[in-house]
């Protein structure tokens, strides 16, 4: 057993190590490429608390991500810098507030209810912002200056700086993986796995499951703002499109590909969707259909994603040595 | 006689035209075992339900200590202090059996918000969580994954589980079913143990186990109470040798 | 008749026939959640199927009907072999992996689609004969082919209710639904069952993207559309229930165009909207049993 946790412990590292030494040897684009995957592994990682921690299904996550997104852009002046100080707390109360809001409203559904309402919301913003003139409509609209990290006459770094932007990116992509693994150690985080296996016997054994189930989703919801805030500000665009469905549904993907079972799935997942989709983008212009083909053999091949392949092979091993004894 | 710790008054439940539970009256007090006997479709699984608000009551009352409960969320109800087992284990299986045990005391917790501090820094759910298992004979096996359980330790886990949340009410559904002797003989008990310091319900078909235990009895045919008190009473009363036990002797 | 009465009674019609065609194709949707347990985000691109095939057979044959018989059974084909090669293996999976996999499936149906017939739009000609518009009244007139469809619709609401409450075969699905292990232990093949389920699925689908085609044109994306819009009637009528499916439909149908010609700055919203209320109100739906 601690051996494994030896192991993945060391491998982790490794990552991180890679990671940080990466910039050192990579292009522009390479850059940019692995900080939008980093960021999006931060919204893996936070739908899973939800979907894989929490078991609640929800296709509406992108709302708090566009939320998160849009903050920044409505806090941008158009020829000037927001305050980073200023705009990411913004950014992050609004996601969580809405989390609040709708998780409230939802979470009185279950099941595939539960996934459908949450559809509904995730739309229901789409189609609102696409109608909003002020907010830029089915065009979007651009955030010129990135947001400026002044504090007290100093700035201890800037974002407009690719290398930059990549590190801060990637030291918010460990402290959630942190946050998230100090939070499922917790009562807390004991109490909505339970939830998630068996929410009937929570109840009856004195839990009020609601609150509990609410929690989550604003935490996930607050994190996903973070993402979106980040995506907005790397991109210095935003669009509708980060609130529909599509987005909600990339989001799910990440976290079944690359496995619930673990905190480091969506990272893995991140990693493997988008990789895989610019490797097949410059294949062939045609590069959904391979992909579609992706997606279905991996949900046929690994039921436990990526992150359960280590779990998968070991069984694999373990059956093929009883079978030779 | 003190004052009962619960005391249900007429209590129904009617599922459209099927009267379930009709009727029923029934006191419990600390300090003994009242089991509630009859033949399958009694009602008693049902009764159970409502008591312990996974089933919410058609009509009549239930008071716990003075205070309504009838009718409230089954959370609440467990956080007043009843607590009941399943007639199916009903746990995590894919958590310890200390794990299982720790997360029904961490019921008691008074909020929900601990996000930080680890759960196995928590002592008084780990004595909690430690003097439930002692209580139910599972101390060796606090470390095995629940789903690897036997089917006798898995029906004590449940028990395990049910007393982590420091409950004064335990109902106890079928705690004996798909057992063997040796493990009947254990948790029956058990379950004299606990009487000292609950009040216990037991529903159970086990007429040795049953008799050897409980202090008051209640029989209960179609949803309706037939006759209750002492044991002996029972066995000797004709109506209920009529509508069950003869019925029972004659299978046995 | 005054102008804004005639308005209100167009709306209706036109509401009243998005709805009906709604219908097909979230009975389908239904069914298949149902009955099979089966979440199948490319239901969606069985409409679309049904809706190119006609393009390219009536182009290549001149007659709709010509070609809605050809498509039809050619859509079922596919259906089936779909079933057997890939849907079998999630009647037992978590509704996760059937939201992945049916989601796989889209993307590969749309980049087929977009490699045999490309990214154009296409337009099928409404049928000579109903090609011409119906006088209700003195001032209001409709086209017919509108009408059409919807007693089409209408006629195969009444065809599949009878099938499923006076068949055999309607029997067998309806206690699928409800109990799987029961129907084998009588001797029905519930493979077979499900197997029959999915066809009709996929031919209500794919029939109503044929009918509709004249109305609504042949375009990519037109399955995604049709997909969450009968998603949402599914969850408003309550998953499994024909009735709900029914009665869903024309309130998102006739919801959808009310708000499209009242509030066109949130017309998108309005059918979600609906069943935001809806779900808070009821929240297994109107005719659903609860989770």
């Amino acid at each position: 057993m601690s051996r494994s946790r030896l192991v993945l412990g060391l491998v982790l590292l490794l990552a991180i190590a890679a990671l940080a030494a990466f910039p050192a040897m990579a292009d522009r684009f390479y850059l940019q490429l692995v900080s939008k995957i980093m960021i999006m592994a931060i919204f893996a990682m936070s739908l899973n608390l939800l979907v894989g921690c929490t078991g609640l299904v929800s296709l509406g996550h992108a709302v708090f991500f566009g939320l998160g997104a849009y903050t920044l852009m409505v806090m941008s002046p158009p020829d000037e810098a927001a305050s980073l100080w200023l705009s990411l707390p913004a950014a992050l109360a609004v996601a969580g507030l809405a989390a609040l809001l709708i998780g409230f409203l939802v979470l009185r559904s279950s099941g595939v209810y539960f996934i459908m309402v949450t559809l509904a919301f995730t739309q229901m913003f789409f189609y609102y912002v696409t109608g909003s003139k002020a907010l830029g409509g089915s065009d979007g609209a651009y955030i010129y200056v990135k947001p400026d990290a002044m504090v007290l006459g100093v700035t201890p770094f800037s974002l407009a700086d690719r290398v930059q932007f990549y590190y801060v990116v990637l030291l918010l992509m460990a402290a959630t993986y942190l946050l998230l693994r100090i939070v499922l150690r917790s009562p807390f985080g004991h109490a909505i796995q339970g939830i998630r296996v068996n929410e009937r016997r929570m109840r009856s054994l004195g839990f009020p499951t609601f609150r509990y189930k609410l929690a989550s989703f604003v935490i996930a919801g607050t994190l996903a703002g973070l993402a979106g805030y980040f995506d907005a500000a790397q991109f210095g665009f935003v669009s509708p499109d980060l609130f529909g469905w599509r987005q909600s549904g990339i989001a799910l993907m990440m976290v079944i590909l690359g496995g619930m079972g673990t905190l480091y799935g969506p990272i893995l997942g991140a990693f493997a969707l988008v990789l895989l989709q610019e490797f097949l983008m410059d294949q062939t212009k045609h590069w959904l259909l391979p992909m579609g083909l992706f997606i279905m053999l991996a949900v046929l091949a690994l039921p436990d994603g990526l992150g359960g392949l280590p779990g998968q092979l070991r069984t694999a091993r373990r059956r093929l040595a009883v079978r030779r004894a | 006689m003190p004052e009962p710790v619960l005391r249900i008054e007429r209590l129904s439940k009617h599922f459209g035209g099927l009267a379930a539970v009709s009727d029923v009256s029934l006191d419990l007090h600390a300090g003994g075992v009242h089991a509630v006997i009859g033949p399958n479709g009694a009602g008693k699984t049902t009764l159970i339900n409502l008591l312990s608000g996974d089933l919410k009551p058609s009509g009549g009352s239930v008071l716990f200590e003075g205070w309504e409960i009838a009718g409230l969320a089954p959370d609440r109800i467990a956080r007043r202090g009843i607590a009941r087992s399943y007639q199916k284990t009903n746990f995590f299986p894919g958590f310890t059996v200390f794990e299982n045990c720790r997360l029904a005391a961490q019921a008691r917790l008074d909020s929900a918000m601990h996000f930080f501090r680890p759960a196995y820094a928590y002592g008084d759910i780990n004595a909690a969580a430690e003097r439930a298992l002692a209580l139910a004979g599972l101390e060796s096996r606090a470390g095995a994954v629940a789903l690897t359980l036997s089917h006798g330790e898995q029906r004590q886990l449940e028990i395990a589980m049910t007393l982590a949340t420091s409950p004064k009410v335990l109902l106890l559904d079928e705690p004996l079913a798909g057992m063997g002797a040796e493990e009947s003989a254990r948790m029956v008990a058990l379950i004299g143990r606990l009487a000292a310091e609950h009040a216990v319900i037991l529903v159970e078909h086990d007429m040795d186990a049953v008799f050897s235990v409980a202090s008051v009895l209640t029989v209960m045919v179609n949803g309706r109470v037939l006759e209750s008190g002492a044991p002996d009473a029972i066995r000797r009363s004709k109506a209920v040798q009529e509508a069950y036990l003869g019925a029972a002797e004659d299978a046995a | 008749m005054s102008d804004s009465v005639i308005f209100f009674l167009i709306q209706v019609l036109n509401g009243v026939q998005y709805g009906l065609l709604l219908f097909l194709v979230a009975s389908g949707l239904t069914l298949i959640f149902g009955i099979m347990g089966i979440i199948n985000l490319a239901h969606g691109s069985f409409y679309m199927l049904g809706a190119y095939l006609a393009f390219y057979f009536a182009a290549h044959t001149g007659s709709l009907w010509l070609a809605v018989l050809i498509a039809v059974p050619l859509a079922v084909l596919l259906g089936l072999v779909l079933e057997g090669v890939l849907f079998r293996f999630l009647y037992k999976r978590d509704h996760l992996y059937q939201v992945l996999l049916t989601y796989g499936l889209i993307l590969a149906f749309e980049e087929t689609r977009s490699i045999l017939f490309g990214d154009d739009v296409h337009g099928v000609a409404v049928p000579g004969f109903l090609d011409f518009s119906v006088r209700l009244t003195g001032t209001l007139s409709y086209p017919a082919y509108r009408l059409f469809m919807s007693a089409v619709c209408l006629a195969v609401a009444g065809g599949l209710y009878l099938f499923i409450q006076r068949t055999r075969a309607g029997m067998a699905i309806r206690a699928g639904s409800v109990n799987r292990e029961m129907v084998q232990s009588l001797g029905i093949d519930i493979g077979l069952v499900y197997r029959l389920v999915f066809a009709l699925g996929v031919a209500l689908a794919a029939f109503a993207g044929m009918i509709a085609a004249p109305v609504a044109s042949v375009f990519p994306g037109m399955g995604n559309q049709i997909l969450i819009i009968s998603f949402v009637v599914v969850v408003i009528g309550g998953i499994g229930s024909i009735k709900g499916a029914f009665w869903g439909a024309l309130l998102v149908g006739l919801a959808d165009t009310f708000g499209q010609v009242l509030a066109p700055q949130i017309a998108g919203m309005t059918v979600y909207l609906l069943m935001a209320a809806v779900l808070l109100w009821r929240p297994s739906g109107l005719f659903g049993r609860a989770a």
